[in-house]
């Protein structure tokens, strides 16, 4: 590690033992494209994005390391420039963020639901803790159950166990043919069309329903994406086109996202409609669900936990909070992972669990 | 009124008697795991039927401040389940129900005692089967793939237990019920769910798991690839992903491998090659067809000697069984056998070899390797007599010098078996003081008392400084220039 970044370790850590010392909060910032999501900010901003960098990629180990301030769009490039990719689209909401701050959020996009979720591809991580040890949890091998996997605990903490400085993600070759199809189907009959097609084996990688018609992404070798186009019908969009779909979906930036309230719904795929008032957008081959100006009174909380899902206030005033409430168990036990990782609640306070 | 009788009194309000082993002649078969040199007998046994006795059962323990060990099948390799003296040991065996299968949703919610295998019979109907295929899974239950965080040989394409386990249903050794992820993919706050599973039965109890179940693909084909040296062998593996394909299954045998296993399962190796590869592809037959073709073109110019792709169904088992038999067929070489785990990355599988191949003549051991090798997943099986106290000693300090030079290679110490108690001391050498600190201050948040599954997966500060004089006294550290704790 070159000098200047180890003085940008040396900062932090100083940053970290005067947070300590006087009981102060820091606010973890990357990018700070994220700022909307999560509870409440709160602390002084800790800049996260000087320490920067991809620390080793090598394609055939399917491996890629990288320190937190690296903004995703060079890593993508790196991986582009090698025909492989990140298979969990992060969404970046039409920005750059940081790699960084893509973990500690573990959104995933349109991919989700067939290749997996940011965490299935967290290999390893490294952890500036409260106490300004750096831990290393995890590692850059495919395979490997020593100690607590840590490093997945941490993607999805929104920066409340301490700092990640370093990521290790599997990435995958990407696939060899792509294309989208275009169906003119009710909500419902999609819904169960996606689950059918996934069932029967079927090339999706995207499946998605908006406005009276499905989108259906088919990835793979090209005999697979061929055979799953002549089962599924409908008609072929073209390349461009679809692609620019698809990245709009992605990054949250379809016009559906321009409601002044919205709600993500994740519920389990087969979910029947929801009595929800509106058409809702569908990702996930079903598994979740927005829904843009609910009127005020729809209980969405208790229909989301009907369905067996959890709903999150993704834009607009949330009084009882973002996310879906913990049963009490389990908010009492993340409080005490929380405390024994943070004793002192330095980092980012109150954004994920709401006290 | 000794600790065991005291519990045996409070379990026996709350089991019925069928439940509750205490005779010695009844809780021996349960003194050790697949781990088989370590051996201890529990205090109680106790085997409950439903998820509300599992329930009283730890309330109980946890209210007399008694140790509980849960237990699967017992196949487990590093001891993970091995019983604690004064302690329960918590069989799940007869929590074998599945409970529902729901082929649209691709979801089957089991209790925790299913064998593995099972899934995927059940699920067969429908077309469908649980991917991760550890090489016990006709014994193994899902509750201990979930504990140990299971592979299998087709990991590189599928994932491990914890890509295809959705949700997990238990109790902390409070009895306090905790359900982490479920049929929706995500959910609100920390991913406790990935924690759990892997935590080799420190931190809950699990009485239901849902797992995805996927379609079965049509058509699978296998290539066999020959190769003169071991180096150009683990080259073939990296070129294979290096073009840009994910197979089924990549497999790597070194020669003491083959040479051991086809005299009984007659699998056709050639016996000749330093090492061969198993290639899979699955999928459509047009899929297969082509990713075939592509894999040999791979492997010829990477230097395979030989190729032959499996013409049938049955020649495709064949093969495979040997490689299934590379454990038994060490026992038929040896008296006892010790299997490591180590992970390193693919690029390194040459070099571990060649190292492998220079401690055996400083050991005075003979070591045969098989590999997950699309995984960079190594089993050496270390051959040895247990009843030759020296042998066994050497065998560990062998098993010791592969796991040290793969944290040295930026590996890992197991990649599919668990720490239990088997590995506690290499994880000396691959964890920080703090970083163990981490790991027990987790252990702590879910079970202050620290009364499940003790002793494993984190070694004491005291047993590591002690591991630490250990090595140094025994003359010179086989790799100095790592970090020592």
């Amino acid at each position: 590690m070159s000098a200047s970044l180890d003085a940008v370790l040396g900062e932090l850590r100083e940053r970290i033992a005067a947070a300590q010392g006087a009981r102060r909060a820091l606010r973890l910032k990357g990018a700070g494209t994220k700022d909307f999501y999560g509870e409440t900010l709160a602390g002084e901003v800790l800049e996260l994005g000087a320490f920067s960098g991809i620390v080793d990629y090598e394609p055939s180990e399917l491996v890629l390391t990288a320190r937190c301030g690296t903004a995703l769009s060079e890593i993508e490039a790196a991986l582009s420039a090698r025909d492989q990719f990140l298979a969990f689209e992060p969404p970046a909401f039409g920005a750059d963020p940081t790699i960084g701050g893509v973990i500690a959020a573990g959104l995933s996009g349109p991919r989700r639901a067939y290749a997996g979720a940011a965490r299935d591809f967290v290999l390893g991580a490294k952890l500036l803790s409260a106490d300004g040890a750096l831990l290393r949890f995890g590692g850059r091998v495919m395979k490997n159950v020593a100690g607590f996997d840590v490093s997945r605990l941490l993607c999805g903490s929104l920066g409340t166990l301490g700092i990640i400085t370093e990521i290790s993600l599997k990435v995958l070759p990407r696939p060899r043919a792509e294309e989208t199809l275009r169906l003119q189907l009710p909500a419902a009959a999609a819904v169960e069309s996606f689950n059918r097609w996934s069932a029967a084996g079927l090339a999706v990688s995207g499946a998605a329903w908006w406005q009276g018609g499905a989108w259906v992404r088919l990835s793979g070798s090209p005999p697979a994406v061929r055979a799953a186009r002549e089962r599924i019908g409908g008609e072929r969009v073209e390349t461009a086109r679809a692609q620019a779909w698809w990245q709009s979906l992605r990054h949250a930036q379809l016009p559906f996202f321009a409601g002044r309230v919205i709600w993500r719904l994740s519920v389990p795929a087969t979910t029947s409609p929801l009595p929800l008032p509106g058409d809702p957008l569908i990702d996930w081959g079903g598994a979740l669900r927005w829904y843009a100006d609910p009127p005020g009174e729809v209980a969405i909380r208790e229909i989301a936990s009907a369905a067996a899902g959890t709903a999150l206030c993704w834009r607009g005033p949330a009084p009882q909070g973002r996310f879906h409430p913990l049963p009490p168990a389990l908010a009492r036990l993340q409080r005490r992972l929380k405390e024994r990782f943070d004793p002192h609640g330095i980092f980012n306070p109150g954004r994920l669990l709401t006290d | 009124m000794p600790k065991a009788d005291i519990a045996a009194a409070a379990l026996r309000t709350v089991l019925p008697a069928d439940c509750l082993l205490w005779r010695e002649e009844d809780r021996r078969p349960y003194e050790c795991d697949a781990l088989t040199a370590f051996r201890r007998l529990p205090a109680l046994v106790a085997l409950p039927r439903t998820e509300e006795q599992v329930r009283q059962v730890l309330r109980t323990c946890s209210r007399l401040g008694i140790p509980v060990v849960a237990r699967g099948a017992g196949t487990g390799l590093s001891g993970g389940s091995t019983p604690h003296e004064e302690g329960v040991l918590l069989s799940c065996a007869r929590l074998n129900r599945i409970l529902t299968i729901d082929p649209l949703e691709r979801i089957a919610r089991v209790e925790p005692g299913v064998p593995n295998l099972k899934v995927s019979e059940a699920a067969a109907a429908h077309g469908l089967y649980y991917a991760p295929d550890p090489s016990s899974q006709v014994a193994c239950s899902i509750g201990g793939n979930v504990a140990e965080n299971s592979g299998g040989v087709h990991c590189l394409k599928y994932g491990l237990t914890v890509h295809n386990v959705l949700g997990v249903r238990g109790y902390t050794i409070d009895g306090e019920l905790l359900e982490l992820g479920g049929r929706a993919l995500d959910g609100p706050g920390l991913d406790l769910l990935a924690l759990a599973i892997g935590s080799e039965g420190l931190l809950m109890v699990t009485t239901e798991v849902t797992v995805k179940l996927l379609p079965r693909p049509p058509c699978a084909q296998l290539v066999m690839a020959s190769f003169a040296d071991v180096h150009s062998a683990g080259n073939a593996v990296a070129a294979v992903i290096a073009a840009g394909i994910i197979p089924a299954a990549l497999e790597m045998m070194d020669r003491k491998a083959t040479a051991a296993v086809e005299p009984f399962a007659h699998a056709g190796y050639d016996l000749d090659a330093a090492a061969i590869l198993l290639v899979e592809a699955d999928g459509t037959s047009e899929e297969v067809g082509d990713q075939i073709a592509e894999i040999e073109t791979v492997l010829r110019r990477a230097g395979a000697s030989t190729l032959k792709v499996s013409g049938s169904e049955a020649e495709r088992l064949r093969w495979w069984s040997g490689r299934k038999n590379a454990f038994p067929a060490a026992g038929r070489l040896s008296p006892d056998y010790y299997c490591m785990d180590g992970t390193i990355p693919r690029k390194h599988v040459g070099e571990v070899l060649d190292a492998i191949s220079r401690m055996e003549s400083r050991y005075g051991l003979r070591c045969m390797n098989v590999f997950h090798a699309g995984d960079g997943n190594l089993h050496p099986l270390i051959l040895f007599d247990a009843n030759d106290q020296d042998s066994w000693e050497r065998a560990e300090r062998f098993g010791t010098e592969i796991l040290e030079l793969c944290v040295e290679l930026g590996g890992t110490i197991t990649g599919e078996h668990g720490v239990g108690l088997e590995k506690l001391n290499p994880m000396c050498v691959q964890f920080s003081p703090a970083e163990r600190a981490a790991f027990a201050a987790v252990k702590e948040a879910f079970d202050p008392k620290g009364l499940l599954n003790p002793g494993k997966l984190i070694p004491t500060l005291a047993r590591c400084a002690e591991y630490g004089r250990m090595r140094v006294h025994r003359g010179a550290l086989p790799h100095a220039e790592l970090p020592r704790f």
